[in-house]
């Protein structure tokens, strides 16, 4: 299986990288973390923008740098395509002549990737012959993914490509950079802070912080470990993989199952049989011990079983209970309630989650 | 005009002029680049040794020319043994004394341009298998133009105008080092006004005209060269 090794350090004036990762290179994967945590720096070290980075960087078992070695790969023969969060286009050539750039310096045998396609789906076609001035951002960003994709890179970086759009925007990129991915069978490493942009994307999760990229492995998982609130903050919250099983018009909702069990969501524009990943919130997760007896409003009950409880954090309210319900499920609450409930691993209970908390 | 006015000093300080900012260009390239991107302690003692020309009077440097160029000295030596001619009162001495003296008009603006220069597109060329000589030429020379534009111009028309250095390194040697400062002040010397105000003139206009193109060019560009 092709990996991409990354354990790197880097001092810069105060700040410190420690990378120390192992995770597979195909599929998307997101870096996630707080602005100023070391993202990016972390893709510039990946890049070879960073020429005092020292340690190992591997990719498809090809040493791109090892510090005891000595092997440093110049970034212009790394074969990545790199995404900036600005466009970055040449703005002396023409869209055509920014989309070949990275081509015509590709050799012949690894050019694989079919320009019409590529175009096609960044909807580019009807700029080729202008320059990038007269592009709105958007279309820039467009470009410059092109120009990227066009390079045939064995590994697409892309810092925060949405980060300078406005959301109609990045909803519109957002399904191209899917696609790429999954027609053009290029590994994707994409940062972000946007945990509705990693939701939608991500097979795998890296997690970073104050500098630190430690946590890694596939985005279910990660988002379903306890103990992982200082990285993911309000986000924390187990990612279940669901389909749509009927739409409910008149109370404008729509009704997935997973596992058996079923959810209600406010209204989605998706097919019947369409698969949807769904971020449950823990802190909209509310747990009781037996099934209300009289009706309730909250429409989404679910069985499940308790799997393991966070630590108690002193001077805060509040602990993690990770449930399974068929997949995991985290929920919130306080220390007080924890106590009244007496909850143990393996005890039953009952998870009330607010349909309007769907994301 | 009078009959007898030799244009051959202006032919030989345009072709001094062109040799010399032709040179200046390349050398002054990777000068300007390292300048420009270069963290290491040396750099301030480059950069006033590149500026000195600028505040040095023509003949302190035209003086210290003269001993390195001579026939003793430590370029005009291995010259004589090399080539069996003198640097000195030759067109060639000229030249290399020209680079010098001109060298800040030309490294400066260049300079300038590298250093203004967003660092983003290079970034990208290079994630684009551009090396960095390749993306030098395909994303800086491009998006540095103006510099160049600028720096040939300024390079051009302060070597055209030299007359301290040339009178001290290559005295008056028609066709080979009388260019046209030193024909003027001759016919000044000589009492000879008609032609002096001839070559000063064409001098003068020449001089606008390069300069009223360059800015006119500039205003329709929007962008400042100088």
């Amino acid at each position: 299986m092709t990996r991409l090794i990354a354990q790197c350090d880097l001092k810069h004036s105060g700040f410190r990288l420690h990378a120390r990762l192992d995770i597979p290179a195909q599929g998307i994967t997101a870096v996630f973390g707080r602005s100023g945590s070391g993202k990016t720096t972390l893709l510039r070290c990946l890049a070879g923008l960073e020429r005092s980075a020292t340690g190992l960087i591997s990719v498809n078992n090809k040493v791109w740098q090892e510090s005891s070695t000595g092997i440093f790969i110049p970034v212009h023969q790394r074969a990545v395509g790199m995404v900036f969060q600005q466009p970055c286009l040449f703005s002396h050539m023409t869209v055509r002549a920014n989309l070949n750039y990275g081509l015509t310096r590709t050799p012949l045998a690894e050019r694989r990737m079919p320009w019409d396609q590529v175009i096609e789906i960044l909807g580019i076609g009807a700029l080729l012959e202008r320059y990038p001035q007269h592009l709105s951002l958007g279309e820039q960003q467009r470009v410059s993914i092109g120009r990227a994709v066009l390079s045939n890179p064995c590994l697409l970086l892309m810092d925060e490509p949405l980060a300078s759009l406005d959301a109609p925007r990045k909803d519109e990129i957002l399904p191209f950079i899917k696609r790429l991915n999954r027609e053009m069978n290029i590994p994707v490493v994409y940062v972000s802070h946007s945990v509705q942009e990693i939701v939608q994307l991500a097979d795998t999760l890296v997690l970073v912080h104050e500098g630190q990229a430690t946590v890694a492995g596939p985005i279910h998982e990660i988002f379903s470990r306890l103990g992982l609130h200082e990285y993911l903050g309000e986000a924390t919250g187990a990612i279940i993989d669901a389909h749509v099983i009927a739409h409910e018009a008149e109370f404008d909702l729509t009704c997935l199952e997973f596992h058996g069990r079923r959810l209600y969501v406010p209204r989605q524009s998706l097919n019947v049989g369409d698969a949807v990943r769904v971020h449950i919130l823990s802190r909209n997760v509310s747990l009781s011990l037996a099934p209300p007896q009289a009706p309730t409003s909250v429409l989404n009950i679910i069985e499940a079983r308790v799997v393991e409880i966070g630590a108690a954090v002193p001077g805060k309210p509040a602990v993690e209970v990770k449930l399974d319900a068929g997949c995991p499920i985290l929920a919130t609450i306080t220390r007080k309630s924890l106590h009244a409930l007496a909850l143990s691993p393996g005890q039953c209970v009952y998870a009330s989650i607010k349909a309007a908390s769907l994301q | 005009m009078p009959t007898e006015l030799d244009l051959a000093p202006l032919w030989l300080s345009l072709q001094l002029a062109s040799v010399t900012t032709v040179l200046l260009l390349l050398f002054a390239t990777p000068l300007a680049w390292w300048l420009a991107n270069t963290r290491a302690r040396g750099r301030a003692v480059i950069e006033a040794m590149v500026a000195l020309p600028l505040v040095l009077p023509p003949t302190v440097l035209g003086f210290y020319l003269l001993l390195v160029l001579g026939p003793h000295g430590a370029l005009g030596a291995p010259w004589l043994q090399l080539t069996d001619t003198t640097l000195t009162f030759t067109f060639t001495g000229l030249v290399i004394a020209s680079l010098l003296y001109s060298l800040p008009f030309v490294v400066q603006p260049l300079q300038n341009a590298f250093e203004a220069l967003d660092r983003k597109p290079l970034e990208a060329a290079w994630c684009l298998r551009a090396s960095p000589l390749d993306s030098f030429f395909s994303v800086v020379l491009p998006q540095a133009m103006r510099g160049y534009l600028t720096a040939a111009v300024l390079g051009f028309t302060h070597t055209l105008g030299e007359f301290g250095v040339v009178l001290m390194v290559g005295g008056n040697i028609p066709g080979e080092t009388r260019v046209i400062s030193i024909a003027i002040y001759d016919h000044v010397e000589t009492l000879d006004y008609a032609s002096a105000h001839w070559l000063a003139g064409i001098l003068l206009v020449f001089t606008f005209i390069v300069l009223l193109v360059v800015y006119a060019l500039d205003r329709h560009a929007r962008v400042r060269v100088i």
